[in-house]
């Protein structure tokens, strides 16, 4: 388990370290008002969105699936909440439409649960309906504008401060919650058993369709909490771009993080390293300059080198390296 | 046999070591061309390790190989392939979704322009089958023909490339008594053919049907290399496990059969589902043995699944202390005390890449739901009782499934049913593919089991386990249930019933 997750940490480091080299500054930290500012601050700021749809991510693939829908339904999260609230400046209203979004979410979940558990649609397919369905309810429920709001209640989600940015909290929060349910209780080892062998689970007695369903569901409802974030710190619901190639992001880390996508074991320690490492290199790609129009491919490097050090091959030639350097 | 000069297999002080256990220590083996060699030794002898060897898996820490004279190194099954070693393992490793012929020529289909030949790689597959006497259309796919098929269409892949070591990992475990002498006459004519060719099973009897030649090995070590008519199964069984006879002997004393006269446990009544299994009556009591014999696709598993309620019956009830019970899935069947340990380890038994621990409690916590984790305490004396109680090895509970032996495996996926203390235990196939000592255990078990008064209900392809340890033995043909027999049956009375040469005197439904 350690050893799985030294790589991503080597590479977190190796990368926060380019950035102290560009930029001295960069682990600077300074409390301004009661807010904490810095780079560091920045990168967890900016990354929780992704970490929450990759905590979902993470036990949607430990049980051999994936949900492709969770972009989609950040930004229906994001509509709905923003067109509930309207012009009003109300907590109350603000409250209301994220409680209406999130449980919408979870029913968005229910759906992709019932065609995957269900069904027995493979998981690709199955969320693929949500993924391009799920823009255009987006765009029903905005009527195709990006929808502005100006509520200070719902600004704090996504752009406010209690100390830490408040999204960095919820974030922690969820992930906490998420480690406590799995790993305290014995659905984490039930997870992965399905995960491993669906059959032999069922054979076993474990519900295993529930536990399908309760993944996705959570999913979803991961996806909603972003989109909140995403659209709340704008304060306005984009449908188009809203969580845009977000689930692409969330797999990666989960991927980065060490858990296999064919399913079974996970780690959410590995999906936070994953999270943070994507958002330190969108960061980077920024502070070092790197040319817009190369962006993609330095990122797609960066990805690939860390995948790469991870793959039991590449693992075993660079041992190999060093045994022959040490004799 | 011919008892050529030099042998086309030469492994010398092979020596091999995983993370904390010695593998294999100082081994030596010949293999000669025209021979069938039988490699004999418990689960965990290193059979498998030697092969993997062999055929270029695992490279020895020490040691050398030779084919044909010349050193090899085989860093990789392909090279190994190459030189004319061609391996059949035990679980059939070929693509159940590509056609026959593609499955045969994999990897060196022939080709025309840039593309495949489909009508050349179908004549080939034809000619390699033909060869083999087999008659099936190279086009069909995999999956439409039975396990017993796709073993030798394993076996015409491994021929198919210039061949001159062929290795058998454990053909025969899925393979009734027809198919089993067609394999044999399969092995008789590559071995007229000159070809050497290494075979492994658990059944003494075929070994001594076919083996010109065997080696034994035990934990890793070379015990010896003998002629087969020269040693005799006695003396091959205490080499292999080492100790004298007793194990076995204790099974023999524990066959002194006792009359049950508990209470009816559970009762099928005309339970049946359409295309699996006719409509059967049967009655099993607490702290009896119920035995079920019959030809593979004679509908053992299929009966033992509807008990369970794997699959669902399309009519007929089964009631458990007379109280009908309505088997939603095995989750209710678990709730009435019924438990079910599948043939297919690790389709549907195991999971494989979770810990011992986790496999042993899998059941328990699935009654007990998410929310109420077995507590710490309590699963690490499940483990610690059951580790040892059933002799499971490595006996540390951390270790991956995966890499247990069959055996192991085996005691695990029973350890997991043991400690939900079931009161019907369903055993199919328990002890297919595990070693002799394992075996006597397993044997052993049931009969605690059933004197503590647990209902058994045990499958097994070998007739002779069947009668040794059953009170009872329900005769399966055809997917229909045909007879039930007393537990002092003879093995030709129930063979007799199976093959259908004499009419069964009490006819089930």
């Amino acid at each position: 388990m350690k050893n799985r997750l030294l790589w991503p940490l080597l590479a977190l480091a190796a990368l926060l370290l380019l950035n102290l080299v560009v930029t001295p500054s960069f682990f600077e930290m300074r409390i301004q008002d009661g807010h904490l500012y810095g780079g560091l601050v920045d990168v967890l700021k900016n990354g929780a969105p992704t970490l929450l749809i990759a905590l979902g991510m993470t036990l949607v693939i430990a049980t051999r699936g994936i949900d492709l829908s969770v972009g989609a339904v950040a930004a229906i999260a994001g509509a709905v909440t923003c067109v509930h609230i309207g012009t009003s400046g109300d907590v109350g209203t603000a409250f209301v439409g994220m409680a209406i979004a999130l449980v919408l979410c979870a029913l968005l979940g229910l759906w992709n649960g019932f065609l995957v558990a269900g069904l027995g649609i493979q998981p690709i397919i199955a969320t693929l309906v949500l993924m391009t369905a799920g823009r255009g309810v987006a765009m029903l429920v905005t009527e195709g504008q990006i929808i502005t709001v100006n509520n200070d209640a719902y600004r704090q989600v996504g752009a406010g401060f209690l100390v830490l940015p408040i999204s960095i909290l919820i974030a922690l929060a969820v992930l906490g919650l998420v480690a406590l349910t799995t790993r305290k209780t014995a659905l984490g080892m039930l997870i992965e058993s399905v995960g491993v062998n669906p059959e032999a689970s069922r054979l076993a007695g474990v519900r295993a369709k529930t536990i399908i369903w309760t993944v996705y569901v959570f999913a979803a409802v991961c996806a909603g909490i972003a989109g909140l974030m995403i659209s709340s710190n704008v304060s306005a619901a984009d449908a188009n771009n809203a969580g845009l190639w977000i689930e692409m992001d969330a797999i990666l880390a989960v991927v980065i993080g060490g858990t296999s996508l064919a399913g079974g074991r996970y780690s959410l320690t590995g999906t936070l390293l994953g999270a943070l490492i994507i958002q330190t290199l969108t960061t980077t790609v920024y502070t070092i300059g790197v040319a817009p129009e190369v962006t993609l491919v330095f990122k797609a490097v960066v990805v690939i080198a860390v995948c790469l050090v991870q793959a039991p091959k590449a693992r075993a030639a660079l041992s190999f390296r060093k045994v022959a350097v040490s004799s | 046999m011919t008892e050529p000069d030099t042998p086309i297999v030469e492994m010398r002080g092979i020596s091999l070591a995983f993370p904390g256990v010695k593998a294999l220590q100082d081994v030596d083996f010949r293999l000669f061309p025209g021979e069938v060699h039988a490699l004999m030794g418990e689960n965990g002898a290193g059979k498998s390790t030697l092969i993997k060897t062999l055929t270029g898996v695992h490279t020895p820490d020490s040691g050398t190989v030779q084919l044909a004279g010349d050193t090899v190194a085989f860093a990789e099954p392909a090279q190994a392939q190459q030189a004319g070693i061609s391996t059949v393992y035990q679980e059939v490793n070929l693509c159940a979704n590509l056609t026959v012929a593609e499955n045969i020529l994999l990897g060196r289909e022939p080709r025309k322009r840039g593309g495949i030949d489909f009508k050349a790689m179908r004549t080939q597959a034809a000619a390699v089958l033909a060869r083999i006497g087999v008659h099936i259309d190279p086009a069909s796919i995999l999956d439409t023909h039975p396990i017993a098929v796709q073993q030798l269409v394993a076996i015409a892949r491994a021929i198919a490339i210039d061949c001159r070591v062929l290795v058998l990992d454990e053909p025969t475990s899925s393979l009734d008594a027809g198919e089993v002498a067609e394999l044999f006459r399969i092995m008789r004519v590559l071995r007229d053919e000159g070809v050497a060719i290494l075979f492994v099973s658990h059944f003494l009897d075929q070994v001594y049907e076919i083996a010109d030649r065997m080696t034994v090995l035990r934990n890793g070590t070379l015990v010896g290399e003998h002629l087969t008519k020269d040693l005799d199964r006695r003396s091959l069984i205490s080499a292999m496990i080492g100790r004298e006879l007793g194990v076995l002997e204790a099974i023999e004393d524990a066959s002194e059969r006792h009359k049950v006269s508990g209470p009816v446990l559970v009762q099928a009544e005309g339970l049946g589902r359409r295309g699996a299994i006719a409509p059967f009556d049967l009655d099993i009591r607490a702290g009896e043995v119920v035995g079920l014999a019959g030809l593979l696709g004679s509908g053992r598993t299929e009966m033992a699944r509807l008990l369970f309620g794997a699959d669902k019956a399309t009519e007929g009830r089964l009631l458990v202390d007379g109280t009908p019970l309505h088997l939603r899935g095995p989750r209710s069947a678990i709730a009435a005390g019924i438990a079910f340990c599948s043939e297919d380890r690790k389709g549907e038994g195991l999971v494989a890449d979770l810990s011992i621990r986790d496999n042993l409690v899998l059941a328990m916590q699935a009654a007990r739901g998410w929310s109420r984790p077995v507590p710490r305490k309590l699963k690490d004396q499940l483990v610690e009782k059951y580790l040892k109680a059933l002799d499971i090895r490595p006996a540390n509970p951390d270790a991956l499934v995966r890499t247990l032996s069959g055996g192991n495996q085996q005691k695990v996926l029973l350890a997991r049913w043991l400690v939900t203390e079931p009161r019907l235990l369903i055993l199919d196939e328990p002890t297919r593919g595990i070693d002799i000592g394992a075996k006597a255990q397993i044997q052993q078990l049931v009969t605690t089991l059933a004197s503590e008064g647990t209902a058994v209900l045990f499958i097994s392809a070998e007739m002779e386990e069947v009668v040794r340890i059953a009170d009872r033995i329900v005769v399966l043909r055809d997917r229909q249930k045909i007879a039930e027999l007393d537990g002092g049956s003879s093995i030709d009375e129930v063979v007799g019933l199976i093959a259908g040469e004499q009419l069964p005197e009490e006819v089930a439904s």
